[in-house]
């Protein structure tokens, strides 16, 4: 047993995969020398030496090409995106190509990737370099989409991402990289498209991610002392999302909030309202609330920053006016 | 005409001047090339061009769907480089990938097959004209947005050397490509990293509808690119299959030995639009009459006869090709439309598409 934190969790994780899979490498910028902006690839290079830990130029789309061109030819690749906001400079690679090859082929190629990234706000870093982007990537069919919230997921989730033979988007939160936890001995494997109940709750769920679970977590706390049995699930994997967990919980508790981190249209809370709305729509005693971060940009001044995220204030307070 | 000022040909490049290609260089008979190598890149312009002729007439016809981007004219630089590659070297090629296809061994009948949108087409009716892929030959795909296959051509090079293999990546695109940002950090990491890459630029002058030297900084929109990644300008005919033969050899076995990536530039022309929407009525008459007459096609022909082959040979040989086209069409018309059952599958590698439990 020994603590980790989330960021040292990260290469935790990847070192267990590449001692377990010599062929598995790694690229992207300032990953190497430097062990990553973020710190999450410290010690790998020593490790794994620079044929498997390379460094690259700013070049996303050089960088995702590669990553792609390798894994259809049997290589295994995580590629490091720094920072989610710069998806956007590869969206073409990462949306048109690596998600869309096995159905345009026919099923010809197989693209075994980790686009590892790190997501979310709470650095004060401004509107590129904060953002949620877990809404851009989950449309995107083709793609899985994961985002742990805690250093175990971080390793069984990124153990299960890289042994998957398809596609997948790692965000890993900017704000939980301090966050410790006991890791036990042993290997560590989690699997995709399951959701955690995480707190037991009576009167209603609220389904959160990443950085919002802790936040969701303290909220349901304060609910308890004012009467409010929250259940908190921890989504975990947008895509495969594991309905059944959510759906399961909602007809028991018959109240849903999502409380999601990404601008409001088309965030993943979204879909699952709609599902709910569809499949269990009997079952609900009140409407499903999504609780979001509003439809702007993201600002850099930390008191602006604090108020458009979801805080446990505002999920506190929401929960119990909609339940009053 | 006469009403037209010589501002106009700032926008109607049919009035611009032509810009005509090189002379033949009848030198290139002398290349040392085996008359049986010679024969095979004769069968293979033939069928590249009998197929993409084929696949117009089916769009005539109303049974090839969708938008097509024919190699007509361009046949020499797909077949010289094919030949030059052994089988497990990787094709990358651009949505004008018929012929990168058919010239890494595709047959022709599943290729055309997946024009008309059939069941039995190589990518079973999924990816149509612009994405053509045969992994079984090599051909890694035919990639619709310009650009990002030359980074996606680095990567499988790179897989190469990590795979111990000396394959080689050969990425083909238009002159178009040479001004999107992925050329350029494609260039450049295969250039640090030394990759086992060949990128070849069709330049055929027209990037779609205008003319490449009016939106491009330099003359040559890839050679002159070359200087900037280190690496050796080389512009090669493109019209002339035994030309680009020799230069293929020469940069593949480079990338082979480790000695890193290449950048060509063959100069050639499409005889036709750019898709099939388009009369490519935009072009100085004199330019297409000119590069008409170097055609790839007719020049290879009469090569062959000087180099003593007999006409009744070539005949042969046409004859042959014209059977397998036939034969193709018959093929990809026979082929059902794709069932419902395949709409759903191959998202992921378990070949279903579920997102949800």
């Amino acid at each position: 047993m020994a603590e980790l934190t989330y960021r040292n969790a990260v290469a935790y994780g990847i070192a267990q995969e590449m001692r377990r899979d010599p062929s598995l490498v790694m690229l992207g910028e300032d990953i190497a020398g430097a062990g990553g902006v973020f710190k999450t690839t410290v010690g790998l290079v020593e490790q794994f030496g620079p044929d498997r830990i390379r460094d690259t130029p700013i070049s996303e789309q050089a960088i995702l090409g590669a990553a792609m061109g390798a894994a259809m030819t049997g290589v295994p690749v995580i590629a490091e995106i720094m920072f989610s906001d710069f998806i956007a400079v590869c969206f073409d690679l990462l949306a048109n190509e690596i998600a869309k090859s096995r159905y345009m082929t026919g099923g010809q190629v197989t693209i075994p990737i980790v686009v590892r990234t790190a997501n979310g706000g709470g650095s004060r870093f401004g509107a590129q370099h904060s953002q949620s982007v877990e809404n851009w990537v989950m449309m995107i069919p083709g793609l899985k989409v994961v985002a742990p919230s805690t250093p175990l997921d971080v390793i069984g989730l990124l153990a299960a991402s890289i042994r998957d033979p398809d596609p997948v988007v790692f965000l890993e939160h900017k704000s939980l990289m301090a966050d410790k936890q006991d890791i036990p001995e042993g290997e560590i494997l989690d699997e995709l498209g399951v959701a955690r109940v995480v707190r037991e709750g009576t009167d209603c769920t609220i389904a959160a991610l990443a950085l919002m679970v802790p936040r969701a977590l303290e909220a349901a706390d304060r609910l308890e002392d004012q009467g409010i049995s929250a259940e908190v699930i921890d989504v975990r994997t947008l895509v495969p999302l594991d309905t059944q967990t959510i759906l399961g919980s909602v007809s028991k508790t018959s109240r849903l909030f999502t409380v999601e981190e990404n601008p409001r249209l088309c965030g993943w809370g979204a879909e699952i309202a709609s599902i709910v709305a569809d499949e269990v729509f009997w079952d609900l005693d009140g409407p499903v609330v999504r609780i979001t971060t509003p439809h702007i940009p993201l600002p850099a001044a930390e008191a602006l920053e604090d108020m458009a995220i979801p805080s446990v204030d505002r999920i506190t307070e929401t929960v119990t006016k909609r339940m009053g | 005409m006469s009403t037209q000022t010589k501002d106009e040909g700032l926008y109607d490049y049919a009035l611009r001047e032509p810009r005509l290609p090189a002379p033949e260089n009848r030198e290139n008979d002398r290349i040392g090339i085996p008359t049986e190598a010679r024969l095979e890149m004769y069968e293979m312009q033939q069928l590249l061009r009998q197929f993409e002729k084929r696949a117009y007439d089916l769009f005539l016809q109303n049974l090839v769907k969708g938008t097509s981007h024919l190699s007509l004219g361009q046949e020499a630089v797909a077949t010289g480089f094919g030949l030059a590659m052994k089988p497990d070297d990787f094709t990358f090629a651009t949505y004008r990938g018929h012929a990168h296809t058919l010239a890494r061994g595709a047959d022709p009948g599943p290729v055309l097959a997946e024009l008309l949108g059939r069941e039995n087409g190589i990518l079973k009716g999924k990816g149509g004209s612009m994405h053509l892929t045969s992994v079984e030959h090599g051909m890694m795909g035919s990639y619709a947005i310009i650009g990002a296959h030359l980074t996606i051509a680095n990567g499988a090079a790179w897989s190469a050397r990590m795979r111990g293999t000396d394959q080689v990546a050969v990425c083909f695109f238009g002159d178009g490509t040479t001004n999107i940002g992925a050329f350029h950090e494609a260039l450049n990491l295969a250039a640090i990293w030394d990759l086992p890459v060949v990128f070849v630029c069709e330049n055929n002058l027209w990037m779609e509808y205008t003319p490449i030297d009016l939106i491009t900084a330099v003359a040559n929109p890839a050679a002159d690119r070359a200087a900037s990644y280190g690496l050796e300008s080389i512009v090669v005919d493109g019209n002339d299959a035994d030309a680009v033969y020799q230069i293929a050899g020469q940069v593949i076995q480079r990338a082979r030995r480790g000695e890193g990536p290449s950048l060509v530039e063959a100069q050639t022309y499409r005889e036709q639009g750019h898709s099939r929407a388009d009369p490519a009525k935009y072009r100085p008459p004199a330019e297409v009459q000119a590069w008409k007459e170097r055609d790839p096609i007719p020049m290879y022909h009469e090569r062959l006869l000087r180099l003593g082959v007999p006409e009744g040979d070539l005949s042969t040989i046409q004859q042959d090709v014209a059977r397998r086209v036939d034969e193709a069409t018959e093929f990809a018309k026979g082929g059902a439309m794709p069932g419902e059952e395949h709409l759903l599958t191959d998202v992921w590698a378990d070949g279903g598409s579920a997102w949800r439990n």
